[in-house]
């Protein structure tokens, strides 16, 4: 297994850096997997961690100036290490006005993701900063864990409306409740609902258009011959929803909430090249 | 004492405010001939921090001795001060800057007040009377001018190297190299799991170093929250840093010089053996025992025989058996009831604090810093500790007496700094 890869450019540096920001703060520990042009930061939907999961998927030409990985066979030609995308955050945020950032697989006193950056300096020899990211290897029996989750047969979907303006309704929500119900139909309505002894609160978001999706089989048809009338609804935890808006720094070109009745909420943000899927369960 | 700071001044005055609060609770106020002195110094006394502003600082810089009896002695007046409230006077920099025109503290004995006033714009003024305590002078003995190795370096340049660290980190690592290099490294603490933890490795290169002087290579570790109080202050007056330093477990000593302020900031570093409490306390106890004479012949002027170490762990062991013999068990080793009382009456000047915390730090104080501090660097005291794993060595804290009290006490047992509060019978 080997891997290494360069960045350069300024721009490419804060755009990866932004990204990494994003997915430390939806989860502590992720898993990242590195195949010959992507990257992936993966989160499964383990019970400890509420259920919620997370694919977030970016093309490595798009950053990397260089970019070389051998996996771990060639038929197997992919690497997946579990790590705290905190620590890769903040070693990238101390280098921002670098010169390069290498980021490596070393072996140190234990497997590591190690970073290298170059800074410029007032004298002629730059500074060098290493970080030593601890990482897990993860065993190819494992991998199947972390498997591309397929957009659910969903019953509604909807655009969702500015981010932030949804942020900042959750968030005064989220005092008054510790969960939130996601209601949408397919004439591009949306709601979000706290409900409890004392108050009922409901945001309305209207006209938020519905996305083309393009289904290939039938069973994916369920939400064609729905009432559009009628709201697909699901009650989830407040701060799960919380932490996914105040995550985002990237804002999105197109932003999808997919509704299955009762049971999840997926949500997809597209950035040019970079798409975040998170999946947050519905609760009883 | 009184003295009337102007202009730009005020703020350089709350920076070293600022800078000193992260190191301890009080702030020492000395008035001396040669300026005005801020120091402090932490509980567990493993940092110590001093600001002099030369009397050309000032704008007027009047200085008395505090009283007629006194002038022979030119002993000042000399008193602590709760940070808390002083920090409150020059809580707001920018405050301080937009508003504030002139600053005048005054402190009279007589009054038993310190009185910062801050004239600002409009006519406004805002009197803070502070109480204090008397107290003694605060010194810490370090010499560095006898330091192997010597770094200067703008602050600036030290601070893009801290940058780097998190701000949790509580110790960082130097580690510069014949080679021309200087390494800052994340300090981990034993228990902490490698595989758990980022390790943070930042390389300067001499060439960025105003002065870059290895003659004994070494690593120390010392404190950066300390640090980086020292280097905000640095930063904000643009004066270079120079680090002394020696080996690990010496004190690592910070200064800024300029015509009218000198700063020193000495912190302590850890020992290179990190050893893990009580068992290692005792066997190097027992082993130094081995080679020594008999107990009872050697306690009597043990305090000037330059086997530190074995007295410093005699010390602790005294208060650990006391506390046992208290609960009427019987002293499993024969030799340390016999060292400990000996030595506990015999010269009660030292006094070890046995760090509450968890670095664990010895404390000495004493009057005649001299000498014990010349001790102290022949032979580094190993020192002892209960759980913690890591250990800063020992900084050594004269309290400079005058000589009229060096009479006065003749004989007698020396003043104490702060006690220890768990060995407090025996002074």
């Amino acid at each position: 297994m080997r891997f290494r890869a360069k960045i350069v450019d300024v721009s490419c540096l804060s755009h990866f850096s932004r990204i990494v920001n994003t997915i430390s703060r939806l989860a502590k520990t992720c898993t990242l997997r590195l195949a010959d042009d992507k990257l992936y930061f993966i989160l499964s939907d383990k019970v400890a961690n509420g259920g919620v999961s997370m694919w977030c998927e970016l093309q490595q030409g798009n950053f990397f100036d260089e970019f070389q990985m051998e996996g771990v066979s060639a038929e197997h030609n992919d690497i997946y290490l579990e790590f705290m995308p905190e620590n890769l955050s903040r070693a990238l945020k101390t280098a921002q006005n670098a010169k390069t950032v290498k980021i490596k697989l070393t072996k140190k006193h234990c497997p590591c993701l190690t970073l290298a950056v170059e800074l410029p300096s007032l004298s002629a020899s730059s500074r060098i900063v290493t970080h030593d990211i601890p990482v897990a290897v993860i065993p190819r029996k494992l991998w199947s864990d972390f498997r591309e989750p397929s957009v659910p047969d969903f019953d509604v979907s909807v655009y969702l409306p500015a981010l932030k303006t949804m942020k900042s309704v959750v968030e005064r929500m989220k005092n008054l409740s510790n969960y939130v119900i996601i209601e949408a139909n397919r004439n591009g309505e949306m709601n979000l609902k706290i409900e409890t002894d004392l108050v009922s609160v409901t945001t309305h978001f209207k006209e938020l258009g519905s996305p083309p999706w393009v289904f290939d089989d039938a069973t994916q048809s369920s939400s064609q011959d729905r009432d559009p009338e009628t709201m697909a609804e699901a009650r989830v935890d407040i701060r799960k929803l919380q932490q996914f808006l105040a995550g985002q720094q990237v804002n999105p070109t197109k932003a999808i909430c997919n509704i299955v009745s009762k049971r999840i909420v997926h949500f997809l943000l597209l950035h040019e090249d970079v798409s975040l899927q998170y999946f947050i369960p519905a609760l009883a | 004492m009184k003295c009337l700071v102007t202009g730009g001044n005020v703020k350089v005055l709350g920076k070293a405010i600022h800078s000193l609060s992260r190191i301890g609770d009080e702030v020492y106020f000395q008035p001396l001939e040669d300026g005005l002195s801020l120091r402090s110094v932490n509980l567990s006394r493993s940092a110590y921090g001093c600001f002099l502003f030369a009397p050309l600082f000032f704008q007027f810089y009047e200085y008395t001795s505090c009283s007629d009896e006194d002038q022979d002695t030119n002993e000042s007046f000399r008193c602590k001060v709760l940070m808390k409230s002083v920090l409150n006077v020059f809580r707001s920099l920018s405050s301080l800057e937009k508003t504030v025109e002139k600053c005048r503290i005054s402190l009279n004995p007589k009054t038993s007040r310190l009185v910062i006033q801050l004239l600002c714009k409009y006519g406004v003024v805002k009197t803070h009377n502070l109480s204090f305590q008397e107290c003694e002078s605060l010194q810490a003995v370090f010499s560095k001018d006898v330091c192997p190795n010597v770094l200067r370096a703008p602050a600036r340049v030290l601070v893009d190297a801290v940058v780097h660290f998190p701000v949790t980190l509580s110790e960082v690592t130097l580690a510069p190299s014949c080679g021309g290099r200087v390494i800052f490294r994340n300090y981990l603490e034993e228990e902490t799991d490698p595989s758990k933890m980022m390790l943070t490795e930042m390389t300067l290169n001499e060439d960025e170093f105003l002065h870059f002087q290895i003659s004994k290579e070494s690593e120390i570790t010392f404190c950066l929250k300390e640090f980086r109080g020292l280097l905000s202050f640095a930063e904000s007056s643009s004066l270079p840093v120079s680090i002394h330093f020696d080996i690990a477990g010496r004190p690592v000593v910070f200064s800024l010089e300029d015509p009218v302020l000198e700063v020193h900031f000495v912190l302590a570093t850890l020992s290179e053996q990190e050893v893990s409490g009580s068992q290692k306390l005792a066997r190097g106890s027992c082993t130094k025992d081995d080679t020594r004479l008999p107990p009872s012949e050697a306690a009597a002027d043990d305090f000037l025989s330059d086997d530190i170490d074995s007295y410093m762990i005699a010390m602790e062991t005294t208060t650990v058996e006391e506390a046992t013999a208290n609960g009427c068990q019987p002293p499993h080793s024969p030799t340390f009831p016999l060292k400990g009382s000996g030595r506990a009456e015999g010269s009660s000047s030292i006094l070890l604090k046995p760090g509450g915390r968890r670095k664990d730090l010895s404390m000495l104080s004493n009057n005649k810093p001299g000498s014990e501090s010349e001790e102290e660097e022949e032979e580094p005291g190993e020192v002892p500790g209960t759980p913690p794993n890591k250990k800063f060595r020992s900084l050594f804290f004269g309290s400079v007496l005058s000589q009229r009290d060096a009479l006065h006490h003749t004989g007698l047992s020396e003043e104490v700094l702060a006690e220890a509060s768990d060995v407090e019978e025996e002074s």
